[in-house]
């Protein structure tokens, strides 16, 4: 059984259709790229596989379930803007990420927090929006998910940040879980990618192995996207 | 060591060479423990999936082998290094009389030309 299983996935919203039949199939033990441009359907395509948005017809599944309470116990969620109590402090968002989920662990949210120099007394709302995002990603990477859905974890950070980022996402990689990560800025993330999904106008026109898309084009996955998506 | 990936060339074949590389000259010695795919993985900043495959390739090549409980490591078998050697520097020479033809050059200012030019580096 996949791991994730997108089946004729259709969501309009009024006049607009923003993912259009779309079908997907994602075994573990991958790291994908969810890749296409502003308004592509990226961000609708998380949200519904984090049961924050109902198809409009045909359905997702996760570990053979739709999303619901069984699946949000396994799918670690980053959402593209802050979600958090932002009055709370580094230790009480840490708190709450423990009370919320039993796969959370501590000491590898504390590592983080450490490494990337945030202080544990601060609020949330006090800090940088960069750090602001990088203590999301520590609190939903230290968590030990079947799924990460990762939308947009690298747009606001600067590029040591990001490799740290990038190293946290290959270090947290488990043989189990699979990795969504959406994002336009291709040329940072694309080495540490297995399969690549490129989404335009809500429809998949490409899902390919990464270093087959690099042999057999001779171009990166940086160079690809600018082609299918050239305005 | 830094690793430095060029575009549109799989990640697998630029990890062999690197990897190719470094034994080669010795940055890990003979019968020393390799990182874990992980570790490694992390460093070069690519996917594990990736790296692994690429470390399988070199274990098929004879440069590594793998103890199943305790990890990876650069082969003992000189004959393997000695030959990795040579292929270097045949493919190394092949690379430079290719580029020296292109400009017109014939084999014997070539060879003339590389021996000045050995005395002048050094």
């Amino acid at each position: 059984m996949a791991r994730i299983e997108i089946n004729n996935l259709t969501k309009e919203f009024g006049t607009l259709t923003a993912l259009d039949s779309v079908a997907l199939e994602l075994e573990k033990g991958q790291i994908v790229g969810l890749l296409g441009p502003n308004g592509s359907g990226k961000t609708t395509l998380i949200k519904i596989l984090n049961g924050l948005l109902t198809p409009t017809a045909g359905n997702v599944l996760i570990n053979g379930m739709e999303p619901g309470v069984e699946t949000k116990r396994v799918v670690a969620y980053l959402p593209d803007r802050n979600a958090l109590p932002d009055y709370m402090n580094t230790q009480q968002l840490i708190d709450l990420y423990q009370d919320f989920f039993t796969d959370f662990n501590r000491t590898k949210a504390e590592d983080m927090v450490l490494d990337l120099g945030i202080d544990m007394k601060q609020q949330m709302k006090r800090m940088s929006k960069g750090t602001k995002e990088k203590l999301q990603l520590c609190l939903v990477m230290a968590r030990e998910a079947d799924v990460y859905l990762l939308d947009e974890p690298i747009g606001g950070v600067d590029p040591a940040t990001r490799d740290y980022i990038l190293r946290t996402i290959i270090s947290n990689y488990n043989e189990d879980a699979v990795v969504i990560i959406s994002t336009h800025l291709i040329s940072d993330i694309e080495s540490v990618l297995d399969d690549v999904i490129f989404l335009k106008e809500g429809k998949v026109v490409l899902h390919r192995n990464a270093e087959d898309i690099r042999e057999e084009t001779g171009e990166s996955v940086d160079q690809l996207f600018r082609e299918v998506f050239r305005c | 060591m830094e690793w430095n990936f060029r575009n549109g060339i799989p990640i697998y074949t630029q990890i062999i060479d690197e990897m190719t590389m470094r034994i080669a000259s010795g940055a890990y010695q003979s019968g020393e423990k390799l990182p874990s795919v992980r570790d490694l993985a992390m460093d070069a900043g690519v996917n594990p999936n990736t790296m692994q495959s690429a470390l399988a390739e070199l274990e098929r090549r004879g440069l590594v082998f793998s103890e199943r409980t305790s990890g990876r490591f650069v082969t003992k078998e000189d004959g393997v290094l000695k030959q990795l050697h040579e292929d270097l520097a045949k493919k190394y020479f092949e690379e430079l009389a290719e580029k020296l033809r292109k400009i017109g050059m014939t084999g014997e200012e070539i060879a003339g030309a590389v021996k000045r030019w050995l005395e002048d580096i050094r």
